[in-house]
């Protein structure tokens, strides 16, 4: 079977005055559909841009990038905006909402720069709230939520397309542990559904829910492991 | 929703927010808008009474005046030593077919008396054709006829001024009995009222006689026959140029001025005469064209700049787009939108003001309003133009934003 995600040799280089500074140092690895991979490492270890590349925001200096079957480090910028808006889903750490914009018109957006029909966007927008416990809150304003709320909203959005791939850069990094613990069962409920999820964190704790543990280390992988635990979040979730 | 309709609702409220902001960028382009709207419609309520008033003098009329030509046009020959006569004119009916009706005029002010009433006035000494010429009909009465002319009749016929003066408004004089220069005249008619001309000479103060008369009997002649005026009615408007060269060939050959000597008269038409009016109108539209298009450029600017800080301050927003899947020019169109937007309020500002300006400027002016559909749609598809030019490189500066810088812009 082939893997959603697979990469080769990958690098990311970048110009810091005369000399370059190499983010990524050739970096390979697959990750098959469904998998929950969690990818740890210090700040500046290349973390962060292997999530970028993988969430086709970032294009790799060298080396191979495939994604469901094609080869997207070489795409243009429109394609891989598709690509973003119809296959990818993110969550980030800061959340992300446009601000002054309605849950509904922000978990709507995906839909609209994808050009779904109009009707469908609000139905479908709905039920993405719904799926993370916001129903009734649609009309709220990001300023008007709570954190974890927030937080929630961004995933609304970022499923509301059923993306193959959900990218999540520390989306428990802003929140108090008990709210980390609600934001990581959704994200264990969506694994369960079938979703991929590739989730970079630094706390050893919220990496324990994925079943998957790539540890970067000055832009390389220095560990690919599969603990024993693996899946705890299986007994998380009631 | 679909993406042009987000697009519109995500500037609006972006200009909603910063209402100060965005009424202060736009001031620009209401104040073009307000002065070119203003402009156009002053400029052609004022052409308009010119045109009345130049119609008024009648159409297709040419004039025939003692004097030559300079390169820079007519000079002013009215008056002077008058060289024209009755011959000419007459030859002129006979022989130039592009020209159907002539009369010529002697004319002198004099002091027209009434009983115990006396007013200066314009006597004007014409043939019976003169009211044909001029396409001017009487009010009462009659104008005095071929016989009274070849009789030397004392016979008067008073414009509406000269009525006014010496009767009183409303009063009907025909029948009366009026003293030129001690001369006594019975007023036979009263012409209409024709108003001022466009250079504010009032062409109803004049006391008409025939010519005969008053040649012989009022104004006195040195040379018999001289005229100081000819008139001629072109058959048709496409015939003026014809009948003047017409006139020209005639009178030359009746002065016996040799190939390439200087005629010792000009013709002029009435249409050159509202074309130079007109042309003096359009010099001034030019110039206050410039300036509306200067405070256009102003306000482009002030769009421009202002757009810049609203991408600056929305870099996070643009980058939270581009994740979701927004592509370039979805970027691109949101912020071209921003800044048509706020152009076209401008813009629909500018026309309200401009309309309002000429509104007050005519009433005071007593000119009729006459708003310009073409100025108002052109000038708001200007605006709109205006923030599509000086929106563009704003919103492409967004578009090409590093989606990853984006997201992390505090």
């Amino acid at each position: 079977m082939e893997p959603l995600v697979e990469v080769r040799e990958l690098w990311r280089v970048y110009p810091m005055g005369d000399s370059e500074v190499a983010a990524l140092r050739g970096v390979s690895c697959r990750i098959d559909a469904g998998e929950w991979v969690a990818v740890m490492g210090a700040s500046g270890s290349g973390k962060s841009t292997f999530l970028n590349v993988l969430g086709c925001l970032d294009r790799p200096s060298r080396g191979s990038h495939r994604f469901a079957g094609r080869e997207v480090a070489t795409l243009s910028s429109d394609e891989r905006a598709s690509i973003r808006g119809r296959e990818l889903g993110f969550v980030f750490q800061s959340f992300q909402l446009i601000p002054r914009t309605s849950a509904l018109e922000n978990v709507e957006l995906p839909l609209v720069y994808s050009e779904v029909p109009a009707r469908e966007q609000e139905r479908r927008a709905r039920e993405a709230l719904a799926s993370v416990g916001l129903a009734g809150r649609e009309h709220h304003l990001p300023s008007q939520l709570s954190g974890g709320q927030q937080q929630r909203v961004a995933i609304a959005r970022a499923l509301v397309q059923r993306p193959r791939l959900l990218l999540a850069d520390e989306p428990t990094g802003n929140l108090d542990s008990r709210t980390s613990v609600e934001i990581l069962d959704i994200l264990a409920g969506l694994h369960r559904s079938g979703i991929t999820i590739v989730m970079v964190t630094h706390e050893a704790d919220v990496a324990a829910f994925a079943e998957r543990i790539l540890t970067f280390r000055d832009g390389e992988i220095v560990s690919d492991e599969r603990p024993e635990h693996a899946g705890a979040s299986r007994s998380v979730a009631p | 929703m679909t993406l042009l309709r987000m697009s519109i609702r995500t500037a609006l409220r972006a200009l909603r927010r910063n209402k100060l902001r965005s009424s202060l960028t736009m001031l620009g382009i209401v104040i073009g808008v307000a002065a070119v709207i203003a402009m156009v419609s002053i400029g052609q309520g004022a052409n308009a009474v010119v045109r009345e008033q130049i119609s008024s003098l009648g159409t297709d009329l040419l004039m025939v005046i003692p004097g030559a030509t300079t390169a820079s046009g007519a000079r002013s020959g009215w008056g002077g030593a008058s060289t024209l006569t009755v011959g000419d004119g007459q030859a002129i009916a006979r022989d130039a077919s592009a020209v159907d009706e002539v009369a010529w005029m002697r004319r002198q002010v004099v002091q027209v008396v009434s009983g115990d009433r006396n007013w200066s006035t314009v006597a004007q000494g014409v043939p019976p054709s003169y009211p044909l010429v001029r396409d001017w009909p009487l009010t009462s009465g009659s104008f005095f006829s071929e016989r009274d002319e070849e009789t030397a009749q004392r016979v008067a016929v008073l414009g509406r001024s000269v009525v006014e003066n010496l009767f009183g408004v409303g009063v009907d004089p025909v029948g009366e009995t009026i003293r030129i220069r001690d001369v006594p005249f019975r007023v036979v008619g009263v012409l209409a009222g024709k108003g001022q001309t466009a250079f504010g000479q009032d062409q109803d103060d004049v006391v008409m006689m025939p010519f005969s008369t008053a040649e012989r009997r009022v104004l006195g002649a040195k040379l018999v026959g001289n005229v100081d005026l000819i008139f001629a009615r072109a058959a048709s408007s496409d015939s003026i140029p014809e009948a003047i060269e017409q006139i020209t060939r005639i009178v030359r050959e009746r002065h016996r001025t040799q190939p390439g000597e200087e005629s010792d008269f000009t013709v002029r038409s009435l249409n050159d005469m509202a074309e130079a009016q007109q042309t003096t109108t359009r010099v001034l539209s030019l110039l206050l064209l410039l300036v509306a298009s200067i405070s256009l450029l102003v306000g482009g600017i002030g769009i421009m700049n202002i757009l810049l800080v609203s991408v600056t301050e929305r870099t996070r927003e643009i980058g939270i787009r581009m994740a979701v899947g927004a592509r370039e020019r979805h970027i691109l169109v949101q912020f071209l939108v921003e800044a048509v937007a706020l152009a076209l309020a401008g813009g629909i500002v500018g026309v309200v003001l401009g309309a309002l300006v000429a509104f007050a400027v005519s009433r005071v002016a007593g000119w009729p309003v006459l708003l310009s559909p073409a100025a108002i749609v052109g000038s708001v598809v200007f605006s709109a133009l205006v923030g599509t030019f000086f929106g563009f490189y704003p919103a492409r500066r967004a578009a090409r934003l590093d989606p990853i810088a984006a997201l992390r812009y505090e």
